[in-house]
């Protein structure tokens, strides 16, 4: 069986602080789960998810960190050197969730534009997917060299300008940072709304859905796997994770009869109601047929939820050696069983340099 | 002018900062003790030494673009850096009282964002944020960026301005008592409404640093800094630009004390002072390269002049003003008469081009024993020439562990230094006022 994968929301409802994030980013990396997420809107009090993402990564070490940055309203050249910036920082644990920012109340913060269409800014945040990538290749690996005998600092032709045009924006590179240590910081994109499963299946490592049952969420993740396909990529590099609210507070077992301990649906998706053993009952069993990669899982209260989760449903998963109870590598691809991206331009010239 | 005290028994402090070195020729990256320049390693390394001398704050600088020449990226001096804000961020984790301060261009950005990165960075580090706002009027810069190369050279201040007015009113959007209220700005350059997502920070609003000599810089620092980075290098220098941007402060309603000059500065230490010497002779040569100084002669000259040998003498030829050859850097504005002061200076000392490069471009601040170089740093300091220096260590990371070490004791026994942070925020560091709330 393939492995699972685990991932957690660590928000917290308008915290400035470093602490309480800091605390559940650590708590999380105790139970080894593959990354935490930071959300994030121009629209909502609440702190730049880089930022805090930035300011946990020296107190923690393996857990990956997934901030949600917008594309929207953003300059996709800051935000790649921002994604590569964390992932230097954090030594290849960064990750960075791609958003839109639909709303007038967004665009008028800018004052820049008006608001536009979700099909549309999809299709822009794969724009900015796209540049980011290429501006991440546009320095080589090795492009550094300290060549004293010749007085060069770097190699001029492992650097490479990625002169992307899109529909809104264009940029002519090389990046400003070095190459990341991941190549490519890992890119999760929920592909729940149609508008961004296109997106999701071009350019995600991984891909959020929301579905009540194992069966919703196989189809969803053949979906876009097939679509990935379709666009020329290898479908087992796109992982596909279903996402859940939980809500752990209703003792060991669920206190909800008649659902089978499955999550129900609610206004804002599937949510899981009833205690920690459940959860890892249906954990496995999603994972035992197959239907998903993993789970992104949300909790209702911070604190608790998240207390709950990793000393009650990851260690009886953990217990049934379902679930890793250490990570074998160091970085967040690493913990994905993802592959470090070749470097697009490195081969074009191939040997030759 | 009146000499400021902090305190009326107490003389005239010393304020320092100090320059994480990168993207120049300051920078010996052949020295086999220079490091990475990209590693967080060395950035925290760098920052812990500052906090263990007491510094006020350690600075980053910024680059959108990589630097061309003869339409090529430059490959001769440090190339890359991580961005600054996100590095800061991180650097919050591993210090506790250090101000933490990051260039970012204001004609690349937009106010509610950066507004919002640097609330976050005041929040995330306990009240230890700086901005030292720069701009650009470079369509070269411009080609990374959506806005382009549109921006005026004239309206870069007046967009520098309004930004950090936007910006200001932002900061002052919440109330002192942690409740939202939404904000509207209309104005030439922006126009945006909303609501801010941040409650008001530690430090009310994070330092502002402002950096630039010509008079437009003068007096938008004078107008809304909090610390102004300058290059004036010698005491006459000093004293001449201290009393002129001081003097601009009493028309927007500030005092002297508002506003803390600290030029930017290099140092050489040495057991004695032929040792410093010496020592500084060896780093400026390891600075210019003969590469490097072929590429120097280049940037005045706008013409190609590989073929010339370094060790030769200068060329005869006459410099193309209209020249496109440099890319990214200021554009020399009269590149005869820097030639012709080239020339002559390489003709009366015989001097060849690389030699002629090292006396004309190699800037060296502070040599000498450490007590010679603390007592010129508080000479600059008492007799009104800075209020402070922000230190460029020619090494990354340990080009501060000689000054922490040897200077900063001699320093703080001369009664110029601090012996303990007072406060925890970089504004108590800087003896500034936190902003009074304009709700």
């Amino acid at each position: 069986m393939p492995s699972l994968h685990l991932a957690v929301a660590i928000d917290r409802a308008d915290t400035h602080q470093a602490a309480p994030y800091l605390e559940s980013a650590l708590l999380a990396e105790h139970g080894s789960l593959d990354f935490v997420t930071l959300g994030d809107s121009f629209a909502r009090p609440g702190p730049d998810a880089l930022a805090v993402a930035a300011r946990i990564a020296p107190d923690t070490a393996r857990i990956g960190l997934v901030p949600t940055v917008t594309t929207t309203h953003t300059e996709p050249f800051h935000v790649q050197a921002a994604v590569a910036t964390l992932d230097w920082v954090s030594h290849g644990r960064a990750g960075w969730a791609l958003d839109v920012s639909a709303t007038e109340a967004e665009a008028r913060l800018f004052g820049r534009r008006r608001a536009a269409p979700r099909e549309e800014l999809w299709r822009e945040a794969g724009d900015v997917a796209d540049a980011a990538a290429r501006l991440w290749d546009s320095w080589e690996d090795d492009a550094e060299i300290r060549d004293v005998a010749s007085g060069r600092f770097v190699d001029r032709d492992k650097l490479h300008y990625a002169d992307f045009a899109g529909r809104t924006f264009s940029v002519r590179g090389p990046s400003i940072v070095p190459r990341p240590p991941q190549g490519h910081p890992v890119r999760v994109v929920d592909a729940t709304a149609p508008q961004a499963r296109e997106t999701a299946a071009r350019h995600a490592d991984v891909a959020l859905v929301r579905a009540a049952s194992a069966e919703r969420a196989a189809a969803a993740r053949a979906e876009l796997r097939g679509l990935a396909a379709r666009f020329g990529r290898d479908p087992r590099t796109l992982l596909v994770f279903a996402a859940l609210d939980i809500d752990l507070g209703d003792g060991e077992h669920a206190a909800e009869p008649g659902h089978g301990g499955g999550p129900l649906p609610t206004a804002g998706g599937p949510a899981y109601r009833g205690g920690p053993v459940d959860l890892a009952e249906l954990i496995a069993d999603w994972h035992r047929a197959g239907a998903v990669d993993g789970f992104h899982l949300t909790p209702a209260e911070p604190r608790r939820d998240l207390e709950r989760l990793v000393n009650g449903t990851v260690a009886l998963l953990q217990h049934r050696g379902l679930f890793r109870t250490f990570y074998p590598g160091s970085t967040l691809r690493e913990h994905l069983g993802l592959a470090r991206p070749a470097n697009r331009y490195a081969a074009l010239t191939g040997e030759s340099a | 002018m009146t000499r400021r005290h902090e305190t009326a028994q107490r003389p005239k402090q010393v304020h320092l900062a100090a320059h994480f070195p990168g993207v120049n020729n300051t920078t010996v990256w052949s020295d086999p003790a220079s490091g990475s320049h990209i590693d967080f390693s060395s950035f925290a390394s760098l920052a812990r030494t500052a906090e263990r001398g007491l510094f006020d704050f350690f600075f980053l600088a910024e680059g959108l673009r990589l630097r061309e020449h003869k339409g090529r990226i430059h490959d001769l001096d440090v190339v890359g850096r991580p961005e600054s804000l996100t590095v800061l961020t991180a650097l919050a984790a591993v210090t506790e009282r250090l101000g933490l301060a990051g260039t970012v261009n204001a004609t690349f950005n937009e106010p509610f964002e950066l507004a919002r990165r640097f609330a976050a960075l005041d929040h995330l580090s306990a009240g230890r944020a700086a901005w030292n706002v720069v701009t650009t009027s470079d369509a070269f810069t411009g080609e990374n960026f959506r806005r382009g190369g549109y921006l005026d050279r004239a309206d870069r201040y007046t967009r520098a301005a309004e930004f950090l007015a936007t910006a200001r009113e932002l900061w002052d959007s919440w109330t002192p008592d942690g409740r939202p209220r939404p904000f509207a700005h209309r104005g030439r350059h922006f126009s945006v409404e909303g609501e801010f997502t941040a409650p008001r920070s530690p430090q009310g609003h994070p330092v502002v640093i402002q950096a630039g000599d010509s008079p437009e810089g003068r007096e938008f620092a004078a107008s809304a800094a909090d610390v102004i980075f300058t290059r004036h290098g010698t005491l006459e220098a000093g004293r001449e630009f201290y009393a002129d941007v001081k003097g601009r402060l009493a028309k927007y309603g500030r005092s002297a004390d508002d506003l803390k000059i600290m030029p930017g500065v290099t140092f050489v230490l040495g057991d004695t002072a032929a040792e410093a010497q010496e020592k500084a002779t060896e780093i400026r040569r390891d600075q210019v390269s003969p590469q490097n100084a072929i590429l120097a002669l280049e940037q005045v000259w706008g013409v190609d002049l590989s073929a010339y040998d370094p060790d030769g003498p200068l060329p005869d030829i006459d410099p193309d003003p209209d020249s496109e050859l440099v890319q990214g850097r200021v554009k020399i504005t009269d590149p005869f008469a820097v030639a012709a002061k080239w020339r002559a200076l390489s003709e009366a000392k015989g001097l060849s081009i690389r030699q002629t490069v090292i006396e004309t471009t190699a800037r060296q601040s502070f040599i000498g024993t450490p007590d010679r170089v603390a007592a010129d740093l508080t000479e600059f300091v008492r007799t009104d020439a800075a209020d402070g220096f922000i230190l460029v260590p020619h090494l990354t990371p340990g080009g501060l562990d000689d000054f922490v070490d040897r200077v900063v004791p001699l320093l703080q026994e001369r009664g110029a230094y601090r012996t303990a942070y007072e406060g925890t925020t970089l504004r108590s560091h800087l003896g500034l006022r936190e902003p009074v709330w304009k709700g």
